[in-house]
């Protein structure tokens, strides 16, 4: 066990440092910032100078040791637009994609498990038959395509929910959200859904399958024969079964909705990580870019490990194959 | 005695003799959904193929686009005297020309990528399965590894690290999908590799070179088909995700999600059509690939036959 998890590690922090080295080379041998970020009519001086200030006169190679060095302690580099240290511009819009992403895991479970329940008791019902070409939309339809439609409909036509920005801020317990004003709720609700639609669907698929899966099994059918009521049969005896595929699969697709947040933030102009991203991307600010794609790489290496571990925790011949291999 | 030999031939009789082409056709065409689908699809690819001669107008051509035309509705009449069905754009283009148009650079572009990440995931996997040991198992490491991440990051840092244009996305879009071709190859190809026809062609002394290519490959297809299909439609979708988010096709390439992105700043205003028709247009494309891959699957899986 303790082998399998150094293993594990060894390996997650080969991959953290690969993707240091793609990254890094990758952004810095393509496209010049100086161009970017000196005004035309700067003189030769004005030039160097900037140079200079970044360190981009230096040999690729020590640039990329510099950049390590200050990695492993935490510095990635200062941005060049804002002048503050990369790491801390990313760390200050991180609370608002994990606002966003959260409320999304809720939204997927609040829509997802009842419809998917109803799906699965009453597959020929044609409300049921519905959910299901529903949520088939749900994988095959762009986010974006959907987030503009989310638009078009609820803040044009109806006008009745903001699509811009993240509303006011209250603060609870000394975190600042939107979660606790109605004008952050009312801001927040859209992108929410937005995120949500990919997992709302994923959730009904995986109750429909569980609850018609369960419905035949011995201890449905002896729960009945005790004379329990169909309410308590479905809500505690069939639910405990299907809720562990539900968590398990939510848990794993949270870092897929960070990375989608991307796009879901540009849409609705949401303060969050991604919209950063986008916005450094386009103004070749390359220590956010490097900054953010470590630490995206960073959550999902950790992620991917802890569900390892736990899997080989959980089932033993996981680790049994990776031995043989 | 009697009996079983005149009765056989009668219950033989009746069975057509058909190709597997025209038994595929017929299993394929039961689902009408599908077959809509597949129709809708070879409209929209004929539409795009005949899009210059088809269209009221090159939306490119600055001698035929009218700025006093910009952002009519729907059904209103250009300066030219061509009805805008779908209405135009903030610079006069007529709107189904420029969807038309976009459509090409769409298609061309997912289509592209899928051939390439199609040929090299198809190297790839053939190569892990007919060699087996140490460079399988670092093959296989690298494709897990790359499919722990999700396609649209993986296409977004390679953008971020490469830029806009043309080719770059081309280039992002067959990295983001080469792990997908090169793990089903490698399944399917275990599979066949333990058959005995494989076994006798290595017996009547073939090269490896020709076993693989000539004996094992053409069974891989069926279900390389069905994921060609499927990530062809998510290449498409994609490549328009990261050019509505401004870091995929410049504006000089003018795809669906070009339109889209440049609808978007109308929308606000109340002037949908700018950026729904594209969309429409993407969304037909896609769902449509979707359902014909559904039922490829469903008819070339023989687990699922009755």
């Amino acid at each position: 066990m303790t082998v399998f998890i150094i293993r594990r590690l060894m390996q997650a922090v080969l991959v953290v440092f690969l993707m240091s080295v793609i990254v890094f080379f990758g952004v810095n041998v393509i496209g010049n910032p100086v161009d970017m970020l000196v005004s035309p009519d700067a003189d030769q001086a004005d030039i160097q100078a900037t140079i200079e200030r970044l360190g981009l006169d230096r040999p690729i190679l020590e640039q990329y040791w510099l950049f390590m060095k200050g990695a492993l302690q935490g510095d990635l580099g200062n941005s060049f637009i804002f002048g503050e240290p990369a790491l801390k511009l990313i760390l200050q819009h991180m609370p608002a994609t994990m606002e966003l992403a959260l409320t999304s895991l809720v939204l997927a479970v609040l829509f997802g498990i009842p419809l998917g329940l109803f799906a699965g008791l009453y597959p020929e019902n044609p409300i049921s038959k519905g959910i299901m070409a529903t949520s088939i939309l749900g994988f095959s339809l762009p986010t974006f395509w959907v987030g503009l439609m989310l638009i078009i409909l609820f803040a044009v036509e109806l006008g009745l929910l903001p699509s811009t920005g993240r509303g006011d801020l209250g603060t609870f317990l000394g975190m600042q959200s939107s979660l606790f004003t109605l004008d952050g709720l009312s801001h927040l609700f859209l992108p929410a859904l937005n995120l949500a639609l990919l997992n709302i669907s994923l959730v009904i698929r995986l109750t429909r399958a569980g609850v018609r899966e369960a419905m035949g099994q011995d201890y449905v059918k002896f729960a009945r024969a005790k004379g329990l009521s169909t309410n308590r049969i479905i809500f505690v005896h069939v639910m405990k079964n299907i809720l562990i595929p539900v968590v398990t699969v939510l848990g794993l697709e949270f870092g897929s909705l960070i990375a989608f947040s991307v796009v879901t933030e540009t849409i609705f102009a949401w303060p969050g990580m991604g919209k950063l991203l986008i916005d450094a991307i386009l103004q070749l600010d390359r220590p956010v870019v490097v900054a953010y794609l470590m630490i995206i790489v960073l959550f999902f290496v950790v992620i991917n490990l802890v569900v390892d571990i736990l899997y080989s925790v959980l089932d033993p011949r996981v680790r049994l194959q990776d031995h043989g291999q | 005695m009697t009996d079983v030999t005149t009765e056989a031939p009668a219950a033989v009789a009746p069975v057509r003799v058909e190709t597997p082409f025209q038994r595929f056709a017929s299993e394929f065409f039961e689902s009408k959904i599908a077959t809509l689908a597949l129709f809708t699809l070879i409209a929209i690819i004929v539409l795009a193929v005949l899009a210059p001669w088809i269209t009221p107008q090159n939306p490119y051509d600055l001698a035929q686009v009218d700025v006093m035309d910009g952002r009519l509705p729907p059904g209103e009449e250009a300066f030219a005297g061509y009805t805008m069905w779908l209405g135009s754009d903030g610079a006069g283009r007529d709107l189904f020309s420029a969807i038309l148009y976009g459509l090409r650079i769409s298609l061309s572009v997912g289509v592209t990528s899928g051939i390439i990440a199609l040929a090299i995931g198809m190297a790839v996997g053939l190569l892990a399965a007919y060699t087996g040991g140490r460079t399988e198992a670092v093959i296989m490491r690298v494709v897990d590894l790359q499919l722990s991440f999700p396609a649209t990051l993986v296409a977004l840092m390679l953008v971020a690290i490469l830029g806009k244009g043309i080719e770059n996305i081309i280039l992002a879009l067959v990295v983001a999908q080469w792990a997908y071709y090169a793990r089903t190859v490698r399944g399917t190809a275990l599979v066949e590799r333990r058959k005995e026809y494989v076994e006798a062609a290595a017996c009547l002394g073939l090269s490896n070179m020709r076993i693989i290519f000539r004996h094992i490959l053409p069974n891989c297809l069926a279900p390389l088909i069905v994921v060609g299909t499927v990530q062809t439609a998510s290449a498409i979708s994609l490549e328009a995700t990261l050019s509505f988010l401004g870091v995929g096709l410049p504006q000089t390439e003018p795809s669906l999600g070009v339109l889209i992105a440049n609808g978007f700043e109308y929308m606000l205003s109340g002037r949908y059509w700018i950026s729904v028709f594209p969309g429409l247009a993407l969304l037909f494309t896609v769902v449509s690939i979707n359902l014909v891959g559904d039922q490829l699957r469903d008819v070339l899986n023989p687990r699922l036959k009755k």
